[in-house]
């Protein structure tokens, strides 16, 4: 199946053609084959799949961390994975948020999102000190910056992913399973957080193209504007909220009443 | 029992075992696997040691500001803070070893000797190697499961996805810090066993003024022997910092397999100290 975001824009910023993802902790399984997908810019996709489905695996293959297993996959029209020095300036407009923060436990809140600007720009501590503070602040993070990440809840550990990964400003952001696990309040904060971040009202911030995965897609309705899931080894574009309001009945009963499917 | 069924635990022994003819199966898989494994080891050992090698140059002027001052860090935690252990160390080297041997050269005639034989025991041989195998015990085990904690936890993906080369931010300042330390540390340790050594020697009323002791110590002292002692402990530390960063870094790892990995990385660590020991033993008596 192939489908685009939007047809404004001809030259989509992420086009996969017959993409398989292997899993990263053992390359021979096959997660998910024959992966036609287009992102134009500016669109918001949510990829819905149950656990275990293979969603952190397709994050981390189209955040280039692993090559495809088979199929090509463009990034801003370079193949993927970008490894070499010379692109890495390329791969650097995509940013991940990893499921849990992934972030570093020797370095504290503050250490952890200042390290992708020190690394890249060469900058020394104080030099980003104000860039820094602006993003512990949006992330509403300041009780914690000179935490270490393992002394504060998971809750904030994915904030802090996310303000990590946003101070390289990156023109696509992959979130993968941004409300797993989240309670309330903080599932109001990411949503409305990331409405804002797409159309562009975060001050500082370029409007950035979405990829979110999650296990359910009725928190996204009205916020997202492409929906697909990943089950059983495929990946199925369904479009717009519409069309998944109209798609099977397997995929309501699995994916959005939350029961088994039916063999 | 037929002879391709021979169980190793029955026989009378290995040596008759292996005089008899085709190893048994069992004991030719064993051994096939610790073969595989080692020269699997070994591949992987190298390749890392050369990445390593080859993001240091590419990467000298990569990010000085942050990458330095980690160096610096590695140095304080693996030279700096191991320092009051090896104060003490050198002391108990100096009155156990040394004072002993200076209390029997003198009992036989033999004090002339005495700066030969503390240059060749301490400043060639004891100093280097009691520092690497110190320093490994400290510095080189937490290293092992630091990065393979790290590695367990995505750690090492997180640094892939920021563009961060994780053997230029995780391994680099380890390997520079450690080559340092164990340098530093060494030389710190033959000072101190050295004078501790005396101090001991004096307490025995050994008949050996402090100039008489120093100036046959300066006798018997090269300059090869400052230019090897600081290649051999600057290679010791890069070894440990090699073996330990890819057991807790190089490959995939789940948190109950760390203690495994740091086991093997400390053995290996050992063996080649070792082994690097008997390179430069060679090297010195070839010169």
């Amino acid at each position: 199946m192939s489908a685009s975001g939007s047809n404004a824009n001809p030259e989509p910023v992420i086009a996969m053609s017959g993409v398989a993802v292997s899993a990263l902790s053992d390359p021979a399984r096959i997660v998910a084959e024959g992966i036609d997908w287009a992102v134009q810019a500016g669109d918001y996709w949510v990829i819905a799949a149950l656990q275990g489905g293979g969603k952190t695996d397709f994050m981390l293959m189209t955040a280039g961390l692993m090559a495809p297993a088979a199929g090509q996959y463009k990034l801003f029209g370079e193949p993927m994975p970008i490894f070499d020095e010379a692109r890495l300036r390329q791969r650097l407009r995509l940013g991940l948020v990893f499921d849990s923060g992934q972030l570093l436990n020797h370095l504290t809140i503050w250490e952890n999102l200042a390290l992708p600007v020190r690394y890249h720009l060469d900058l020394s501590a104080p030099a980003c000190g104000d860039q820094v503070q602006a993003m512990i602040e949006l992330m509403e993070l300041q009780p914690w910056a000179q935490s270490a990440p393992s002394a504060i809840g998971r809750n904030w550990q994915k904030r802090a992913g996310l303000g990590r990964a946003l101070m390289l400003r990156p023109e696509i952001l992959l979130i993968d399973s941004p409300l797993a696990g989240l309670d309330l309040r903080h599932t109001a904060w990411w949503l409305n957080f990331l409405e804002r971040l797409t159309t562009g009202k975060i001050p500082g911030l370029p409007p950035i193209t979405l990829v979110v995965t999650g296990a359910d897609f009725r928190p996204w309705q009205g916020r997202a504007r492409q929906f697909a899931t990943l089950r059983q080894g495929r990946f199925a574009v369904l479009g717009a909220w519409r069309q998944v309001e109209t798609a099977g009945a397997e995929l309501w009963r699995e994916l959005l009443l939350g029961a088994p499917a039916r063999d | 029992m037929s002879e391709g069924k021979v169980n190793v635990l029955e026989t009378p022994g290995l040596r008759r075992v292996l005089l008899r003819g085709p190893l048994p199966p069992r004991l030719a898989h064993l051994l096939g696997r610790k073969l595989l494994r080692f020269l699997l080891t070994i591949q992987g050992l190298g390749a890392f040691l050369l990445i390593t090698l080859g993001v240091m140059v590419t990467k000298f002027r990569v990010a000085p500001r942050l990458i330095w001052p980690a160096c610096a860090h590695e140095i304080g935690r693996a030279g700096v803070r191991l320092l009051p252990m090896f104060l003490f160390i050198s002391a108990a080297l100096g009155l156990l070893v040394i004072g002993q041997a200076v209390s029997w050269l003198t009992r036989v005639g033999a004090i002339g000797y005495l700066g030969s034989i503390m240059v060749i025991v301490v400043v060639r041989e004891l100093g280097p190697l009691l520092a690497g195998l110190l320093v490994l015990a400290r510095v080189g085990s937490a290293n092992v499961i630091e990065l393979g904690t790290a590695r367990a936890l995505g750690e090492v993906e997180a640094l892939e996805a920021l563009g961060i080369d994780p053997v230029h931010y995780l391994v680099v300042p380890r390997v520079a810090g450690l080559a340092v330390a164990v340098f530093s540390l060494t030389v710190y340790l033959i000072i101190g066993a050295l004078a501790s050594g005396y101090l001991w020697a004096f307490l025995q009323d050994v008949p050996l003024r402090p100039a008489a002791y120093f100036a046959q110590l300066a006798a018997s002292l090269r300059w090869l022997d400052f230019a090897l002692l600081a290649i051999k402990t600057c290679a010791f530390g890069f070894i440990i910092a090699v073996v330990t960063s890819y057991h807790g870094l190089a490959q995939p790892i789940r948190l109950d397999e760390v203690s495994r990995a740091t086991v093997r990385a400390i053995a290996q660590s050992v063996v080649l100290i070792m082994l690097i020991d008997a390179l430069f033993i060679l090297i010195y008596l070839s010169v």
